[in-house]
C-alpha cells in the first residue's frame, strides 16, 4: 500500500487528498518511513513519521525533500561540509518558508556536494549519495541527494540549487525532471551562498506538472533578496500536447565541440528531435559560437565569487573552530584547512588567484566579457527560435570514483548546462530515454535540456510537458 | 604554470593552511584547470562590456523603517566561544 502511494505524482496525491480519498498524514508517513530506511545516503537529516504541518491549502501536507544548502530554523544545515557540522540556523530560507506556508512538510535535508561544488555528490563530507538506478554509480551533483531521493521513491519531490548545472545534471543522471528557473525567479535568502550571481533554487520532481506546482509556490519577489524579482504572469499547470508553430534551435557547433558525448546520449537526443517534429515543432539550426567557452568562464567566475562568499567560514561566529593558539590568523587558517574538503579548497584557491593583483583582468575581467558574449548569443538565437535544445549531460551516470582524480573531467560534466547559468535564462531537464553506459550494462537515464528566454517559464514548462507526454518515459529504478 | 611560491602566496591570501602534499597537488591541479581556462585568452573581447549581473535591475530600495533584527542571544547561540555577549577571538595584535 505505501509502495503504491509512493508512485503517485504530487499533483495526483493532492487531488486525492482534496477529494478525501487519501489522508495527508498517511501520505507523509509513507515517505517518512521510506526515508527512514534510506539506503542511498540521500538524507543527512530526516523528519520522524508523524511530523505534522499546519494549514496550507495548495500543497496539502505533501512531503518535500530539501537540499541541505537551505537554512532551516532549528534543523541542522551543513551544506555538505564539516565546517558546518551540527549548525542549526536561526532562520529559514524563503523558498522553504513559502513551501511550508503552502502546506508542504519538510521530509528531510538531502545530501550534496560540499557547498554545491561538484557534479557527482562525491564531494560531500558525509559520503556520496548513490544512484538508485545502479548503486555503484553517482547520482550526479551537486543536488544528488535530492535527485536520488525522488528517483528512489524516498521523496515525492525535492528542491535543489543550480549554479552551473547542479539541478539539471543530477536530474538527468537519475531520470527525473529538474528546473533551473531564471536568475531572480526565486529568492536566494537563506540559501548558503556559493556563487551569488549564478545560484538559483529550483524543483526536482517526477513530472513537469509537479515541477510547475513547486515553482509557482516558491517564485516571487522577496524583500530579503534584492536580486529576486519573481515571474510575472500566471504559472498554470502545464497542459500543452502539441508543439505546433514552435521553433526549437539546435546548436550543432556547440554540441560538436563537446568532449566525450556518449553515443547512447547522442542517439536519445536525436530521437527527441524527431519527437519534437512529430508534435508539430520545427527544428532549426542556431549558432552559439561562445557557448563552448562556458566552462572556462564559469570556472573563473564561480570560484571567484565562492572565494569571497566562503570567507565567512572563519571559526568565529558559528561552525567549526580549530584552535590557533594566540594567533588569530592561525585560527582562521587551521579552521578552514580542517573544515573544507579538497574541492572547496581547490575552488577557493582558484578564485583567490583569479581575483589577485595582476591576474584580475586576465581572468575575472575576461570571463565576465565572455559571459556577455554567451548571453548575447542566446539573445540572437531567440530572435528566430522559441527554445534551444541540448543533451543535459554528455554522459549517463558514471561509476563512483571514475572522475574523482581529474577535476577538469568532472567540470566538463556541466558543458551543456553552464552557458544557461551564465546567461541567467531558465532551463529544464526531462528524461528522454535510456542508454547503455560505455562498457555495457543495463540502460541508464538520459536527459534532454530545453532553454528559453528569461522569465518564460510558463512556455518552457508547457513545451516540456508536451514532450514528456509524447516521450512517455516510464522506466524507473 | 602555477608554481609552489604562487600557491603559498594565494593560500595566505585565502587564509588556508595547506599541507606539503596539498601544495604540490594544488600547483599541478590549478595549472591544469587554468590551461583550459586560457582558451578564452584567444577570443576578441575588445569593446565587450563585462557582465556581473544578468537581470536588468536598477537600485532596489525600501523605506528606511526600523524593524526587529536577530536577538543577540540567538546570534550567539552557535558561536564556538561566546563571551560577554560577543564572539571571543585571540587578539589580532598577538
Amino acid at each position: 500500500m505505501t509502495a503504491e502511494l509512493r508512485e503517485l505524482t504530487v499533483a495526483e496525491a493532492i487531488r486525492r487528498i482534496d477529494a478525501s480519498e487519501l489522508s495527508a498524514d498517511e501520505y507523509f508517513d509513507a515517505y517518512a518511513e521510506a526515508a527512514a530506511g534510506d539506503d542511498l545516503n540521500a538524507f543527512l537529516w530526516r523528519a520522524e513519521p508523524g511530523a505534522r504541518a499546519g494549514g496550507g491549502e495548495e500543497l496539502r501536507g505533501v512531503p518535500v525533500a530539501v537540499k541541505d544548502l537551505f537554512c532551516t530554523e532549528g534543523i541542522v544545515t551543513t551544506a555538505g561540509s564539516r565546517i558546518l557540522e551540527g549548525y542549526r540556523p536561526p532562520y529559514t530560507a524563503t523558498a522553504v518558508r513559502k513551501l511550508s506556508e503552502a502546506g508542504a512538510r519538510v521530509l528531510g535535508k538531502t545530501n550534496m556536494d560540499e557547498f554545491a561544488m561538484g557534479s557527482s555528490n562525491e564531494n560531500s563530507a558525509f559520503g556520496p549519495a548513490l544512484n538508485p538506478w545502479d548503486r555503484t554509480r553517482v547520482p550526479g551533483g551537486s543536488s544528488g541527494g535530492s535527485t536520488a531521493s525522488v528517483a528512489g521513491r524516498l521523496a515525492p519531490c525535492a528542491i535543489g540549487t543550480d549554479t552551473g548545472g547542479s539541478i539539471r545534471q543530477p536530474a538527468s543522471l537519475c531520470g527525473i525532471v529538474g528546473v533551473k528557473p531564471t536568475y531572480g525567479a526565486i529568492s536566494r535568502y537563506g540559501m548558503v551562498a556559493f556563487a551569488s550571481s549564478l545560484d538559483q533554487c529550483g524543483p526536482l520532481t517526477r513530472t513537469v506538472a509537479d515541477a510547475a506546482l513547486l515553482l509557482r509556490v516558491m517564485q516571487g519577489r522577496d524583500p530579503c533578496d534584492s536580486t529576486s524579482v519573481g515571474i510575472a504572469g500566471e504559472l498554470a499547470a502545464p497542459s500543452a500536447e502539441s508543439l505546433n508553430g514552435l521553433r526549437f534551435g539546435v546548436a550543432r557547433d556547440f554540441s560538436h565541440h563537446a568532449e566525450g558525448v556518449e553515443p547512447g546520449v547522442a542517439e536519445a537526443f536525436e530521437a527527441s528531435l524527431r519527437t519534437i517534429e512529430e508534435l508539430g515543432g520545427e527544428i532549426a539550426e542556431v549558432a552559439l559560437p561562445h557557448a563552448e567557452h562556458g566552462i572556462s568562464a564559469y570556472y573563473v567566475i564561480a570560484p571567484a565569487e565562492a572565494s569571497a562568499n566562503l570567507a565567512r567560514y572563519d571559526g568565529v561566529r558559528y561552525g567549526l573552530r580549530v584552535d590557533g593558539g594566540a594567533d588569530l590568523t592561525a585560527l582562521y587558517e587551521r579552521t578552514r584547512a580542517r573544515g573544507f574538503g579538497d574541492e572547496v579548497k581547490r575552488r577557493v584557491m582558484l578564485g583567490t588567484y583569479a581575483l589577485s593583483s595582476g591576474y584580475y583582468e586576465a581572468y575575472y575581467g575576461r570571463a565576465q566579457r565572455v559571459r556577455t558574449k554567451i548571453a548575447d548569443d542566446f539573445a540572437t538565437a531567440f530572435e528566430t527560435v522559441d527554445f534551444i535544445v541540448t543533451p543535459t549531460s554528455p554522459t549517463v551516470a558514471f561509476e563512483l570514483g571514475a572522475k574523482a582524480a581529474d577535476p577538469l573531467q568532472m567540470y566538463l560534466s556541466d558543458y551543456f548546462t553552464v552557458p544557461m547559468s551564465l546567461a541567467g535564462i531558465p532551463a529544464i531537464s526531462i528524461p528522454c530515454g535510456l542508454a547503455e553506459p560505455p562498457g555495457g550494462g543495463p540502460g541508464l537515464p538520459v536527459g534532454l535540456q530545453l532553454t528559453s528566454p528569461a522569465f518564460t517559464e510558463a512556455k518552457l514548462l508547457d513545451a516540456a510537458h508536451a514532450l514528456e507526454t509524447a516521450i512517455g518515459f516510464a522506466a524507473r529504478p | 604554470m602555477i608554481d609552489r611560491d604562487q600557491v603559498l602566496h594565494v593560500a595566505r591570501l585565502a587564509r588556508l593552511e595547506l599541507t606539503e602534499p596539498e601544495v604540490e597537488r594544488m600547483a599541478a591541479e590549478l595549472s591544469g584547470i587554468l590551461e583550459h581556462v586560457d582558451r578564452i585568452a584567444a577570443l576578441d573581447l575588445d569593446n565587450v562590456e563585462p557582465t556581473s549581473h544578468v537581470v536588468a535591475l536598477s537600485n532596489v530600495l525600501r523605506p528606511d523603517e526600523p524593524r526587529p533584527s536577530l536577538p543577540r542571544e540567538r546570534a550567539l547561540e552557535q558561536a564556538p566561544d561566546p563571551a560577554d555577549g560577543a564572539f571571543r577571538v585571540p587578539s589580532p595584535q598577538a
